[in-house]
């Protein structure tokens, strides 16, 4: 055990740039920061509207029927009666202010309570409320408001207590939802074996996953009252005592043709409110969110990366192996990487390298690994090879031929290889199957797409490969969907899938590290004769150096995106160069079956 | 049914965990699947026993069972001579300070919104008992993480590191059993050396006992003093370490052993001959035996 | 899968059900109060008993509603208590001015957001940007301050479109298309908004998969991938979506109709809640909830057809 380790972080804690409170996030986002200030300068004039303006809204001055907007004591013109529109404006804003408050509370504390005691509980009780939640979701909102007015006329508390009836279910699935994952999560299970009671767990663990969700729903949430209250006034359900932004609109709307401009306030007062809602609804989730999402840059950036890349003449030295190359001479080399460079790009727009320069050499027939700890860029190249890396990554340099044919220079040609005479075996068999297709629909498709043949030459091409792969009744399989079928099954069909193009070369991304050992011999065994039979090479991308003993004939040893050793499978295993590979070696001794 | 191949050990002490016949049907109603069927082991003070078996073989729901965060639909489970398998949430917690737990997933059994400090103050909290600073730096150093990691969160630490920190907790209330659920399989190859080290350390200076999950048969050779080889929720082998992963008794122990490659190019060429002799035999045993007209286990 | 279908079925039937009889109990519980309303205030106590004996109002409420219920059943869903017209006959005039609303705004919504979904989500870049800018903005603005936007500027500031009235498709298609293009159009942004996103979503979500990523490099091209293999795993969440945004478009049109003054079931509601006419409110939430329980029926037929892990229930 040692304290020394190399794991460690940097020793020194990493100066603490950003603020720990969400609020001094916030704060820092600019479009949060204006929304916020917009929101409170609308309430506080609200609040204070006696001090602002000292028309009374409800008084009607015959002189100002119609007034257009700066006419001297109308800031924003007068409606048909003679009201002043800005004075409306301002008090009516306590109105909205009310119908939200009353929304939020009844909505947030109904659903949250709710969402938390179904997602812990689960079961019956989840059952029960699941159903309630169906039945309130399943009219639209001011369907209801409409015909409640029917019975209880213009009280619009009321009709907001009912609307917070209404929407609390759109909180109910998000907190259950949350704690329904947050519940599976191996730290709740912790905490129960750790000792903790229920409440403390809910309180400690689960409340505090849900706050995030909570707050920036609630912020649409408002959004939502501020809109049904000005819907109702509008449509004149509300009190015509009682000035509210709704039925300023609604007045000037019946009043359009002789006052046009009349509609241009309330609407745009109700516009921004909302819009300032949800966008800092936005701005919360990105304070929330330690990390945004990797950026994607244009082909341009890439390309124009790439130049510099080279210009700045940052070439890496070829990676010397210490061992020379098996067997030199050969040269019915069919796969050649020389200095491949790639990477992601960072949020600041700078480009982190994944792969430092990678030289590879793979002969017809060859088995060769690529074998290396996470991190060390093994499935990098692998995709690369394919060409399926994601959308972000970009290719600084270097080249992969196949058989003489820049497969990275010509996007043509890469597409044509693909499939037909690269193929791929993944390591999780069953997230790479189509859940919509069965076995057969996927198989026949795949063959079809490279090769000209019709369904019925392709199925009677797909049968004996599926046996031969060792899925006895292929008949019947073919027409299983994948979630019908076992992990190894899965593994095997894949098997299949990639083989029945006839392909040259096979990159296998650790194809047997998803399965069980005993399965995972019997597929290494599978590998290594279908090899054998069709002249096939492969590329064996695994982190187990017992693979790597049992299959391979040529091994490279990544590290750090750098190949640091390579060599024929006995010579690396009995003597072995670099301390990078002792080290492997010795751990992987450390946990087997005999002795040493 | 073929009975266990079960080689005793020198043991004489009481066990201070036994589990006894424990049975578990997954899916009540009509049909439902044994999970667990019939399962019989004791553990001493400061052993390692460990539990092996591929997927489905039940040794997660066993390890979960002890815990108290699975049921049990029959037999029984017993810490110390009392009865720990239908107790409820409150008695449970009564004896959370004596088994502790060391999960597989170093990514989600510590909670990402807690500090390592808050993490580890926990355990402690639960028991009433007052931690302070002293208690966390003599875990963290007991782990080998440095004093300062307190401060930090889960998020800034590698796997393996975060495996230290889930150790720490685990010792925290320096329990008498800690159920290791694979604990070092999702970790790299060398990663996994040191943190078994660290495993085998800790046992040495406190004398804790060690239920360790595995599918490995690799890794829990290097770490158990005996162990136990689970197929389809039944113990088919149970004896010393060196002797079941070496030269097991048990046809499908053997078949596991051969099966896991190891680093030795010339060595696995042989094994995997080997193995492929052993199947040909088994099939050709069954096929025997069938014509027979016998069950062969 | 028919199983499924039935059981899904019978599930939106008895939610159907509840929210009727709630909704019922909403409006004929307070019997006394609906008698009054009709008879004004200066109604002495003898009048209201004889008003409420004579529309059935002193019966029990379980009484009056499965009463109500068979009436539903025959057709006959009583008469407005002011005009003397019977709900159906309302019901029936006013219901093709509504579905002159409803269904032209769902077929185009659904075509130009998976457009714009596949679109946004598969390029990315600027175009992803800018339909998320728009469409956040457009899910934001209520459905009636658009209608309100529009009248301004298309029927006042430059008069292109008639402001207000329906004109049936019988008397005159291309009037009839003149005047449910403001009213469409005001329900087409909310609803584009709402499901354009959705559709993004389940196409990032499902682009992500490793299922797509071993496709591409068994060599299928990208529109095949697209197309055949993403649509329809991300069809799932999308047709979902749909059922929502059904329900939101039946709020909106209770408003497009009164800004536009279409007289449709909306307006229908809206008069008669005012005017505490509740059996006509009765049938106009009985005409909503059964659109919205075919809508429903349709997703979910549909998502069973798709997606054959829901045909296990």
């Amino acid at each position: 055990m040692s304290a020394t380790d190399t794991e460690l972080p940097a020793t020194a804690p990493a100066p603490r740039k950003k603020s720990r409170s969400m609020l001094g996030r916030l704060l820092r986002n600019p479009l949060g920061a204006i929304c916020l200030a917009f929101l409170l300068l609308v309430m506080v004039c609200g609040v204070f509207a006696g001090l602002i303006t000292s028309i009374d809204p409800n008084f009607s001055e015959l002189l100002a029927v119609n007034a257009r907007p700066f006419s001297p004591g109308h800031l924003l013109g007068a409606d048909a009666s003679g009201r002043d529109t800005f004075a409306r404006l301002l008090y009516g804003t306590r109105a909205t202010m009310t119908a939200c408050a009353i929304v939020l509370v009844v909505s947030l504390v109904l659903g949250v309570t709710a969402g938390l005691v179904a997602g812990y509980y689960r079961g019956r009780v989840e059952a029960v409320m699941d159903f309630i939640a169906d039945v309130i979701m399943s009219l639209p909102g001011i369907v209801m408001l409409i015909a409640l007015y029917a019975v209880t006329g213009p009280n619009m508390n009321l009709a907001m207590t009912i609307f917070g009836v209404i929407i609390a279910p759109t909180y109910f699935r998000l907190v259950r939802a949350v704690v329904v994952s947050v519940r599976s999560e191996l730290y709740v299970d912790a905490a129960k074996v750790v000792g903790l009671s229920d409440a403390r767990i809910l309180s400690r663990h689960i409340l505090w996953a849900v706050r995030g969700p909570v707050t920036i729903h609630s912020a649409g949430i408002l959004a939502a009252g501020i809109a049904i209250q000005a819907g109702v006034s509008f449509i004149g359900l509300g009190d015509p005592t009682v000035p509210s932004w709704g039925t300023v609109l609604g007045d000037a709307f019946a009043n359009i043709y002789r006052n046009p401009t009349g509609v241009i306030w309330p609407a745009l007062l109700i516009s921004l409110s909302i819009l300032a809602l949800v966008l800092l609804g936005n701005a919360l989730r990105d304070a929330m969110q330690a990390g945004g999402s990797t950026p994607r840059m244009s082909n341009k950036q890439k390309r124009r990366l790439a130049a510099t890349a080279d210009r700045a003449g940052i070439k890496e030295p070829v990676s010397t192996p210490a061992a020379p190359a098996a067997a030199a001479g050969r040269d019915d080399v069919i796969l050649s990487i020389r200095g491949l460079r790639m990477g992601y790009p960072n949020p600041d727009g700078e480009v982190r390298e994944v792969l430092h320069g990678i030289d590879l050499d793979v002969h017809r027939g060859e088995v060769h690994g690529l074998v290396g700890e996470s991190g060390s860029g093994k499935s990098q190249i692998a995709f690369a090879i394919l060409g399926i890396l994601p959308r972000e990554a970009v290719i600084l340099g270097g080249s992969i031929s196949l058989s003489h044919e820049d497969l990275l220079a010509d996007q043509a040609a890469q597409r044509r290889a693909r499939g037909r005479r690269i193929a791929y075996i993944p390591q999780e068999p069953m997230s790479n199957l189509d859940p919509s297709f069965t076995i057969g629909a996927q198989l026949i498709y795949g063959l079809r797409a490279v090769r000209k043949m019709t369904k019925r030459e392709a199925h009677a091409h797909l049968i004996p490969l599926l046996e031969r792969v060792g899925i006895r009744d292929a008949e019947r399989v073919m027409k299983l969907y994948p979630h019908e079928i076992s992990g190894g099954m899965a593994q095997r069909v894949l098997i299949c899938g990639a083989v029945a193009t006839d392909p040259e070369i096979i990159v296998a991304d650790e194809p047997t590290t998803a399965l069980d050992v005993t399965v995972q011999a019997e597929v290494l065994e599978l590998l290594r004769e279908l090899t054998r039979e069709r002249g096939l090479a492969l590329v064996l991308v695994t982190h187990n150096l017992g693979v790597v003993a049992d299959l391979c004939e040529t091994v490279s040893v990544m590290r750090e995106g750098r190949v640091v050793e390579l060599g024929d499978v006995h010579g690396l295993f009995e003597n072995p160069q670099e301390d990078y590979t002792k080290n492997l070696l010795a751990s992987s001794k450390r946990v087997e079956m005999l002795e040493y | 049914m073929a009975e266990p191949v079960v080689n005793v050990g020198k043991r004489q002490a009481e066990p201070i965990l036994s589990v006894s016949d424990l049975e578990f049907t997954f899916g009540g109603r009509r049909g439902g699947k044994k999970v667990i069927d019939g399962v019989s082991f004791d553990l001493h003070a400061g052993e390692t026993l460990s539990l092996v078996g591929e997927s489905g073989s039940g040794k997660t729901t066993i390890g979960r069972a002890i815990l108290g965060l699975a049921p049990v639909t029959g037999g029984s489970i017993t810490f110390r001579g009392e009865r720990v398998d239908h107790l409820s949430r409150r008695q449970r917690r009564g004896i959370a300070r004596h088994i502790q737990v060391v999960f597989q997933d170093p990514y989600s059994s510590l909670n990402p919104a807690l500090n390592v400090e808050d993490i580890l103050v926990e355990p402690l909290r639960a028991a009433g008992v007052s931690g302070g600073r002293e208690r966390i730096r003599e875990l963290l150093d007991a782990v080998g993480l440095p004093a300062d990691a307190g401060q930090r969160y889960a998020r800034e630490f590698s796997g393996g590191q975060r495996q230290r920190i889930a150790i720490a907790r685990a010792l925290a209330m320096e329990p008498e059993v800690i159920i290791c659920d694979e604990p070092t399989s999702a970790l790299d190859v060398t990663t996994q050396a040191r943190v078994l080290d660290l495993i085998k350390d800790i046992q040495q200076r406190t004398g804790v006992a060690y239920l360790f999950i595995s599918h490995d048969l690799g890794v829990v050779k290097a770490i158990s003093d005996r162990i136990a080889v689970l197929y389809a929720g039944q113990i088919v082998e149970l004896g010393q370490a060196h002797k079941v992963s070496t030269n097991p008794d048990h046809a499908y122990t053997r078949r596991l052993q051969l099966a896991a490659p190891i680093a030795d190019p010339k060595r696995q060429r042989d094994r995997r001959l080997q193995r492929l002799d052993v199947i040909e035999l088994e099939e050709a045993t069954r096929l025997a035996a069938l014509a027979v007209g016998e069950e062969y286990a | 899968m028919f199983f499924t279908l039935l059981k899904k079925l019978l599930r939106s039937a008895v939610v159907l059900l509840i929210v009727l009889f709630a909704t019922f109990a909403l409006m004929f519980g307070n019997g006394e109060g609906i008698a009054r309303g009709i008879l004004g205030l200066g109604a002495n106590e003898q009048d209201i008993q004889n008003k409420m004996q004579q529309l059935g109002l002193d019966r029990p409420l379980l009484v009056q509603f499965w009463d109500w219920l068979t009436g539903v059943v025959t057709g006959d869903l009583g008469k407005s208590y002011f005009t003397g017209e019977t709900v159906s006959s309302a019901l029936q005039n006013r219901l093709p001015v509504t579905l002159s609303l409803v269904i032209p705004t769902v077929i185009i919504a659904v075509v130009i957001s998976v457009f714009l979904g596949v679109a946004a989500a598969y390029y990315g870049g600027w175009l992803d940007r800018t339909v998320q800018t728009a469409t956040g903005i457009g899910a934001a603005i209520p459905g009636f301050i658009v209608g309100v936007a529009l009248v301004f500027a298309f029927a006042v500031a430059i008069p292109l479109f008639p402001a207000t009235g329906y004109v049936p498709f019988t008397t005159s298609p291309a009037g009839w298309v003149a005047s449910i293009t403001l009213p469409v159009i005001t329900l087409l942004i909310g609803s584009i908004a709402g499901l354009a996103a959705q559709v993004r979503g389940a196409v990032i979500d499902t682009q992500s998969r490793d299922f797509v990523r071993t496709l591409r490099a068994r060599g299928v091209s990208e529109a095949a991938i697209v197309f055949r293999h993403v649509l329809r795993t991300a069809s799932g969440p999308a047709i979902t979506a749909v059922g929502l945004i059904v329900i939101g478009l039946l709020g909106g049109v209770v408003f497009a109709e009164q800004i536009f003054a279409l007289p449709g079931i909306g307006q229908l509601l809206n008069l008669s809640a005012q005017s505490g006419d509740v059996e006509m409110v009765m049938g106009c939430v009985l005409v909503m909830t059964l659109i919205l329980l075919i809508v429903n029926f349709a997703v979910d037929t549909a998502n069973v057809l798709l997606n054959p892990k829901a045909r296990i229930s």
